[in-house]
């Protein structure tokens, strides 16, 4: 195995989009919501798919904007459909965004004479060759860096998340666990909703252009809910699932250049193995969270066995 | 209709009417993104068994292994995510998107792997994420026909099994139902469908076959065989007219095409549905708010037609009255009891309103003495049964007098003891003289 300057590049990207991911993801899986980043991430396509036959380019604002339009609109509908319908949440959800996909697939079709717009690079994107799309270039120390595209974007993504998540830490707290609290003390719950699924739906569009929607989906859901196994407070939660993320796009792209040489193969994508990677890390922790852990709850139904005979504070 | 055409389209109806009616048991039981986890975590197995398949020295392309390889770690996704929600403190919907997304990410690392397979042939295994529907084989027709027909039988013979399971799980489970056992035929067959569909249709359309027809059939009726054969007629006849407009329009995908009809008859569904659709739920909606606005209004006109009869209750004649005494008798504005107004004198309630006062017509004022009595007995009632105080029992009796039937009436005259208009019992704790007696609201 070589480990040059672009793998590096590689897991500094992989950490950006899944720090920029985990952060709103918290809120998603606190909120019971988490399929909307799987959601939203097929739903853009149309978003996409219209920008493009619009400006008639590919790397543009408009299709950013675009796809941010249809994640959003994924949500509005998603919120209509079981509010007006009385549709279970995820019914409803699992029927806009396979119309939503099937509408921006059309499209694609009608228009795929002169597209270069292929569904699977959608899904999978390809992070190996991120860095390869150099925005400038940077002297530092005497070493020339070449800053990739991605880097960019990605950065300020996650830079931005977490600035409004900052900002308006208070309101998303409480609206995440009490909606209807929040309301009663002024804060607009829905406004948060929305503002929570638009940073859902831009950091979707942002991240899978780079790497692809399978580490999108991932880091939405896995390092929130890994963090939710090891603490019950809001602020660690967000720093660790950031920290899980970050890990995990390490992990993830060593075990894409080490673990197919083990079955004789060269290598395999880094998108599905920082998937994989994150999906190891929450297996661990199911084992070895100190409170919500398999084996911290063996140990506490221990001691609170052994407890039981001394009784030593006299409760019982 | 050539003949490759016959058997897609025959193909796709027969995938929607088995998917239909799976999907009706699973939307029931919250569980309609399950097919979406499901249908994910197949894409391993997929990649798996094509690399054993082909270490093994086989062609890696049996279908029947690809089959086989789906289904197991399809099933075996589908049951971490049912431990992962048993056994930690993470919910179902995050559970699903963990499961999904580590089992497809897994998956695309496998077909990275096996894509680098000097052999080379691995490059049709992507059709199992978008289908091929369009050059489907005898094979996959027959696979499909099977899958189908076991589905039919099983929902059949199992009907009052599921119902029971999705409706009420804890109960089945205290009859001594081998709840568990049938949650995992359930779940086979579920998975059944998925697999045999993915490979057939591709991933989203399966997934929507899972959800759409189901629930759109909800909105026609509360019935579960009902909702059975609607659900499996949507879902056949979405692939029926999908497939059929795709074969018209080529360059169509067939997948797509059948998933925006499914929808449609959704979208139709949501809104003129004669069960629960939106505009029948409106209808109903302002049906009852116009018997309540008539009930308050008629009740408003008696109460001022009562304190006019001075405490003799034989004394309530029907008199006219003047708008300002009906504004100040509740918190109306002026417009709303104008539009109460117009719509009585619609239903014959009021004659003679000529913007200053007005009088109840005959039935009227028959209508205004039983919404009256109505509301008295139930107050009446609350009082002395339900030991609600005199001041709050206003409000309460307003929620339920709307709604009383008449057999409630009849029971409520029996136990209250009362056979003709009862004082109002908020007098038990007013004096009679006193002035604020008029200003109750209620």
């Amino acid at each position: 195995m070589i480990w040059l300057a672009m793998d590096t590049w590689i897991v500094v990207i992989g950490a950006l989009c899944a720090i920029a991911c985990a952060l709103p993801g918290c809120f998603l899986v606190l909120r019971r919501m988490s399929m909307m980043g799987d959601a939203i991430s097929h739903a853009v396509l149309p978003g996409l798919a219209i920008a493009f036959l619009v400006t008639g380019s590919r790397a543009s604002f408009g299709m950013f904007l675009g796809a941010a339009v249809a994640g959003v609109l994924t949500a509005v509908f998603t919120q209509w459909i079981s509010q007006w319908g009385n549709v279970d949440r995820g019914a409803s959800m699992g029927i806009v965004f396979t119309t939503l996909f099937a509408v921006g697939l059309l499209l694609i079709v009608r228009a795929a004479d002169h597209v270069d717009l292929d569904p699977s690079c959608v899904l999978y994107g390809a992070i190996e060759l991120a860095p390869l799309d150099t925005v400038g270039s940077l002297t530092i120390g005497g070493t020339l860096l070449e800053i990739p595209r991605a880097f960019v974007v990605l950065g300020v993504t996650a830079a931005v998340n977490l600035l409004i998540i900052l900002l308006f830490f208070k309101e998303f707290r409480l609206s995440a666990f009490d909606p209807d609290l929040a309301t009663t003390l002024g804060i607009p719950a829905g406004l948060m909703h929305y503002l929570l699924m638009t940073m859902v739906a831009v950091t979707t569009v942002a991240s899978f252009e780079a790497v692809g929607s399978i580490i999108v989906i991932a880091m939405f859901v896995v390092p929130a809910a890994t963090a939710h196994l090891w603490t019950d407070r809001l602020g660690p939660m967000l720093l660790i699932s950031s920290v899980v993320g970050a890990c995990s796009a390490g992990l993830g792209h060593l075990m894409a250049l080490t673990v197919p040489g083990w079955f004789g193969f060269k290598d395999t994508n880094t998108s599905g193995m920082m998937a994989v990677a994150v999906g190891l890390l929450f297996a661990g922790s199911v084992l070895v969270a100190p409170r919500y852990g398999l084996l911290g709850r063996v140990r506490n139904k221990r001691i609170v066995r052994g407890s039981e005979a001394p009784d030593p504070a006299g409760v019982v | 209709m050539d003949y490759n055409t016959r058997l897609v389209v025959l193909s796709t109806v027969m995938l929607g009417v088995a998917s239909g009616l799976v999907g009706s048991f699973l939307l029931l039981r919250k569980r309609s993104l399950m097919g979406d986890a499901l249908s994910h975590a197949c894409l391993p197995g997929i990649g798996l068994a094509f690399l054993f398949m082909v270490m093994a020295g086989g062609s890696g392309k049996n279908l029947i292994g690809l089959l086989a390889g789906a289904t197991v770690t399809g099933v075996g996704g589908v049951g971490l995510v049912l431990l992962i929600r048993n056994t930690t403190r993470i919910k179902d919907d995050a559970a699903m998107g963990i499961i999904l997304s580590v089992f497809f990410g897994l998956g695309v690392a496998v077909l990275g792997m096996v894509q680098s397979v000097p052999d080379a042939s691995a490059a049709g295994l992507e059709y199992f994420i978008y289908g091929k529907t369009a050059s489907m084989v005898l094979d996959d027709f027959l696979l499909l026909g099977g899958v189908t027909v076991v589905v039919l039988v099983l929902s059949a013979l199992l009907r009052k099994e599921f119902t029971l399971l999705c409706f009420d799980e804890g109960f089945a489970r205290s009859l001594g139902w081998p709840v568990q056992r049938l949650d995992m035929i359930l779940l086979g067959l579920v998975a059944a469908v998925t697999v045999v569909g993915l490979q057939a249709v591709g991933l989203i359309l399966i997934i929507a076959f899972l959800i759409i027809p189901a629930a759109a059939a909800r909105f026609w009726t509360d019935d579960l065989r009902g909702m059975l054969i609607l659900s499996a007629s949507i879902g056949g006849l979405s692939g029926w007219l999908g497939s059929s407009v795709s074969s018209l329009l080529p360059g169509l995908p067939a997948g797509a095409v059948i998933v925006l009809v499914a929808a449609s008859l959704f979208a139709f569904s949501l809104f003129f549905g004669s069960a629960r659709g939106v505009i029948r739920r409106m209808a109903m909606q302002s049906r009852l708010r116009q018997k309540v606005g008539r009930q308050h209004l008629l009740r408003a006109v008696f109460e001022i037609l009562e304190s006019k009869a001075e405490g003799e209750p034989r004394a309530v004649r029907n008199e006219p009255i003047s708008f300002a005494e009906l504004c100040a008798k509740r918190t109306w504005t002026a417009a709303r009891v104008r539009a109460l107004l117009s719509v009585a004198e619609r239903e014959d309630h009021v004659d003679r309103f000529d913007g200053a006062s007005l009088c109840l017509s005959e039935s009227g004022f028959g209508e205004a003495a039983r919404t009256t009595r109505n509301h008295r007995l139930w107050e009446i009632f609350l009082i002395t049964h339900a030991d609600i105080a005199p001041s709050h029992v206003d409000r309460d009796a307003d929620s339920v007098e709307h709604i009383l039937s008449p057999e409630m009436v009849r029971e409520l005259e029996d136990k209250v003891g009362m056979k003709r208009i009862p004082a109002s019992p908020h007098d038990l704790s007013i004096p009679v003289a006193a002035p604020e007696r008029g200003g109750v609201v209620g």
